[in-house]
């Protein structure tokens, strides 16, 4: 080494003996929340995608000799109006569903997130125009949009994409303008714009690591929202259309025997229920998980 | 209720303090076991980077440790009182009338949607029993005294709208409210500009001196100490490594880290070609080195330093020390003394 | 040739004539709230951090800029980095004017050092890429010596090799000072501006970054702006120091001379204020009374006038401007008095008189 005179520091970085040691995050493993909503996820996702193991009906074949039969070894939720198999309805229907909600979900987070960086880190006319737009949608109720989108652009999953995304971005631009202006006033924002790196480096590379899990957790609610809505579209009519199997059209058919079958209604809405369940205990304990300082 | 000690007695007597706060690695010893003695009257000093116990020590004394944290031994002695064996509403009694604390950031120590004259007058108004009116009246007096400008006009202002220095003033009065015999005083200047700090200084030296309150005053900048303790305790990975008067132990430390301390500042009307900075960092509290906490820092560390914790003990009139090997620093310091 | 020789081959510079840093009339100006309300209200919307600096840096030299909350200072150096847009005035680097704008180039040439060790690096970046990443986005090095370099650095600095797998969170404060400085110094800058680099830090550990400092001036040659309210450690380690007080330069002096003979009063009043380790008891008056004013009301004339013992009815109305002596021209000072043979007697300061409107909501720390 040169002539530098330096008082060596203790050449690895010591993570025990910090001066002001940050608090180190609890094991994701050790969350109760976080577990049990993974493991709920996990058996519904294995359920859905392996439901050719898990039965060999087709869930659109009718058996109108068998029509709405109770649970028996057959058929081990029974069969609903038209015969068909409701469990292998159920694996089906939920692979549709959550693989449109899941879906569904990314666009809107990925233009939420650009739209609110873009607001957040310039400021100025940008922000006003896209927090304008933001009012616009927010004025309405988050329901009748979607459903009025939909009935617009025609059922069908095309347009579940289209109006989730068109209507569900402003949460996402809310919440990541807001982490932006705060994390845009750390010096190590101000560090890189005086290293001379470009803005878009600056937002992609410096800020938006920083500020994304907020986006990430709100996402875990959105999808349970996004079920929710899909199912409801379909329950209308305006959805996932038959014969493609679904957890909405399935609650829908099945009202007219709520007295008698109450089965065909309420299993499917379970369905939902414990999906709902699991994503909401999922970002729940990711927020406890990433919230700074809990002992 | 002014300083009651009885002839001789100190004021306040801590003893074989200990702290211990529960974490998720492990028990952090923060205090571990400190004694203090603060003569009536006096100003003790409590010095110390971060990580050394110090304002754990004064929360302890008052009783406002954070939950995870709790007096594991010791005790507190305040006028024949043990403050730690006293519940809650007890403690409450004596929070304000004998001892009162004044904090850093008068910003956050200061009620931010209440007037300045009533957050002032509201000690006097619980524990002395006076109506609005007398409080009112004692506030301003007390506004007048700490130095405020135009305190009538200010008695309805909200802290927000006062500089730093005057919010500092605001919370020595509150402290001083009920003429408490002790005013515990967690690093109450060192979120101040010079100029700002040199006033607080020269207020609360001359309003002690004027009431004979004492002071415990917790800090980490030793020409602070200087000027308004009398006495010094220096703190090191929650123990007392010195302790002594402010000019001995300045003067002549006889403690490595003290000694450290010291050359580590820079002077500013003497300055040096090079500092000296203390290598490595503060040990952790959860399992501190065997014997001697500084020695892994120390460069007149020796074999019995790795053993048994040195004790504290007096090595002069008043002038305690827990180092096996002071006398290194007495030499260092003649030896610096000759280079010059 | 030394590990860390291409580095210092690569910041030592090259000399040149002229000064290496000049600031002309600078003024750098915050709008608080919308401008209409501010005009219903009759209230001040504009408050103007700097207001009118004159500074200059020469090559090599190691310049401290001392004031308290509220003097501008740090509004000053980043004004200079070029991370605050000034509204007047102009900045002159090797004698090229600097464009409101930057460009990546003239970036480059002053970097900074920031006060918060804490908040000053990327939680979620290593210290590798964010060094990896300044020195190929300014291509410093052909990209097949961006890692050996990077280690240089760290070297540079006193750290380990490993330290560039490591996050911030893994380093003391003292430690994360010390990559501060390195990302600094990647990219080769004719001038490092330091805003108060220690003063988040513990005592002891203040005094290996400043050390460090010293060192790297010594063997790099390089040019200091050091701002502090510390003035033992200004004294320490800068050869010339400017004090500001709401917006502007007071006095300018070599380090010694200010020391030995402020010549404005308030300088006078600040090296005075510094505690001290004397044991002596001290009299009850304080070096300098009063509140800074808010830098919304600044007062006419001169602007220390409403705390100044030596004010006189010339203050009021006459801003006084900075004069030299003849006796010694590097040592000015704004001050009707400066350089009087005889000062106007002492008087007690009316300190009811002086507003003290809170200060901190304008912390030039944060700016709005």
């Amino acid at each position: 080494m040169s002539a530098i005179s330096i008082t060596p520091a203790a050449g690895a970085p010591q993570a025990g003996t910090a001066e002001r040691a940050q608090p180190r995050r609890a094991h994701w493993y050790r969350q109760p929340a976080l577990m049990t909503g993974l493991v709920l996820l996990a058996i519904i996702l294995f359920m859905v995608i392996a439901a050719p193991l898990l039965t060999s009906y087709n869930p659109d074949t009718q058996n109108l000799n068998d029509t709405l039969a109770g649970i028996s070894s057959q058929h081990w939720l029974g069969t609903d109006q038209e015969g068909r198999d409701i469990f292998s309805r159920l694996l089906y229907g939920g692979r549709v569903d959550l693989q449109v909600a899941f879906l569904a979900v990314l666009f809107p987070f990925t233009l939420g997130t650009i739209l609110g960086s873009v607001a957040g880190y310039f400021g100025g006319w940008v922000d006003i125009v896209i927090m304008r737009l933001v009012d616009i949608v927010v004025a309405f109720p988050f329901f009748v949009l979607i459903i009025a989108l939909v009935f617009v652009l025609g059922p069908g999953e095309r347009s579940i994409y289209i109006a989730i995304t068109l209507v569900g971005w402003v949460s996402y631009a809310r919440i990541i303008r807001g982490e932006i202006l705060i994390a845009k006033r750390q010096e190590y924002v101000l560090a890189a714009q005086s290293g001379g790196l470009s803005n878009l480096r600056i937002m992609r590379r410096h800020l938006l690591p920083n500020v994304i899990t907020q986006a990430i957790i709100y996402a875990m609610s959105d999808i349970v929202q996004d079920i929710l809505a899909i199912v409801t579209l379909s329950y209308l009519g305006l959805g996932i259309q038959p014969p493609t199997p679904d957890w909405g059209t399935m609650i829908s058919d099945g009202q007219n025997f709520l007295t008698t079958h109450w089965q065909l209604t309420t299993i499917p809405g379970l369905a939902v229920v414990v999906t709902g369940l699991a994503l909401s205990l999922i970002g729940d304990g990711l927020a406890d998980l990433l919230r700074p300082g809990q002992a | 209720m002014t300083a009651a000690g009885a002839a001789g007695q100190p004021l306040l007597q801590v003893s074989d303090l200990h702290v211990e706060i529960a974490s998720r690695r492990g028990i952090v010893h923060a205090v571990d076991g400190i004694s203090l003695e603060v003569p009536a009257g006096e100003a003790v000093g409590l010095v110390g980077e971060s990580g050394s116990g110090k304002s754990m020590t004064l929360k302890a004394i008052l009783g406002v440790l954070p939950p995870e944290a709790k007096v594991t031994a010791g005790s507190v002695v305040l006028n024949g009182t043990d403050l730690v064996q006293l519940s809650g509403s007890q403690l409450n009694k004596i929070r304000g009338p004998d001892i009162a604390m004044i904090f850093q950031e008068p910003m956050s120590a200061l009620n931010p949607v209440m007037r300045v004259g009533a957050q002032i007058a509201e000690a006097p108004q619980v524990h002395l029993g006076m109506n609005r009116r007398q409080a009112a009246d004692r506030a301003l007096e007390l506004m007048r005294r700490v130095g405020i400008p135009d305190p009538e006009r200010r008695f309805r202002s909200f802290p927000h709208e006062f500089s730093g220095g005057m919010r500092q003033r605001v919370m020595i009065a509150i402290a001083l409210s009920c003429e408490p015999a002790l005013i515990l005083c967690d690093e109450p200047t060192t979120a101040l500009d010079v100029t700002i700090q040199d006033q607080i200084l020269r207020l609360l030296h001359r309003l002690c001196r004027e009431s004979g309150t004492s002071l415990v005053f917790v800090t980490h900048d030793l020409p602070v100490v200087a000027q308004i303790c009398q006495q010094l305790a220096v703190m090191y990975a929650g123990q007392i490594v010195e302790q002594g008067t402010v000019q001995e132990v300045l003067t002549r430390p006889c403690h490595p880290y003290t000694l450290g301390l010291v050359r580590s500042a820079p002077d500013v009307d003497h300055p040096r070609a090079s500092l000296e900075a203390i290598p490595g960092s503060p040990p952790s509290l959860i399992s501190p080195p065997d014997g001697c906490r500084f020695h892994p820092r120390c460069k007149f560390a020796e074999e019995d330093c790795t053993v048994t914790p040195p004790p504290l003990r007096l090595i002069d009139a008043g002038h305690s020390t827990a180092c096996l090997h002071y006398e290194r620093c007495l030499d260092d310091l003649q030896a610096e003394g000759a280079g010059r | 040739m030394s590990a860390s020789s291409a580095v210092a081959a690569d910041v030592r510079q090259a000399p040149k004539p002229g000064p290496m840093l000049e600031a002309t009339d600078l003024s750098v100006s915050f709008e608080l709230g919308s401008a209409m309300v501010a005009r219903m209200r009759h209230q001040e919307h504009l408050l103007h951090a700097v207001d009118g600096v004159d500074l200059t840096i020469e090559r090599g030299e190691a310049m401290a800029l001392v004031g308290e909350s509220g003097s501008g200072k740090s509004t000053l150096a980043r004004a200079l980095t070029g991370l605050e847009r000034p509204d007047r005035g102009e900045i002159k680097l090797d004698g090229k004017v600097l464009a409101p704008r930057r460009s990546r180039a003239d970036q480059r040439k002053v970097q900074m050092v920031f006060q918060d060790p804490y908040s000053s690096l990327n939680p979620r970046m290593t210290v590798g890429s964010m060094l990896h990443e300044l020195l190929r986005v300014h291509h410093v090095v052909p990209n097949r010596e961006v890692e050996s370099y990077t280690a240089e650095l760290l070297g540079l600095v006193g750290l380990s090799e490993e330290a560039v797998h490591a996050y911030p969170r893994q380093f003391s404060g003292g430690q994360r000072q010390r990559v501060a400085i390195a990302r600094a110094l990647a990219l080769r800058p004719e001038l490092l501006v330091a805003d108060e680099p220690v003063s988040a830090l513990d005592v002891s550990v203040q005094a290996t970054i400043l050390n460090l400092l010293q060192d790297l001036r010594r063997e790099l040659g390089l040019t200091l702006l050091l701002i502090s309210h510390n003035l033992a450690v200004v004294r320490h380690l800068c050869d010339r120091t400017a004090v500001m007080y709401l917006g502007r330069i007071i006095e300018v002096a070599p380090t010694e001379t200010l020391f030995a003979q402020p010549r404005h009063p308030y300088t006078a009043g600040l090296l005075a204020a510094i505690p001290r380790m004397t044991f002596e008891a001290e009299d009850d008056a304080p070096a300098v009374q009063g509140d800074m004013p808010s830098p919304l009301r600044v007062p006419t004339g001169c602007r220390f006038r409403t705390r100044c013992p030596i004010a006189q009815p010339i203050c009021e109305t006459e801003d006084p401007a900075l004069t030299t002596a003849a006796s010694d021209p590097a040592h000015s000072a704004a001050c009707h008095f400066a350089f009087a043979a005889v000062p106007p007697p002492r008087h007690p300061v009316d300190v009811a008189a002086a507003e003290d409107v809170s200060v901190d909501a304008l912390d030039e720390g944060v700016a709005p």
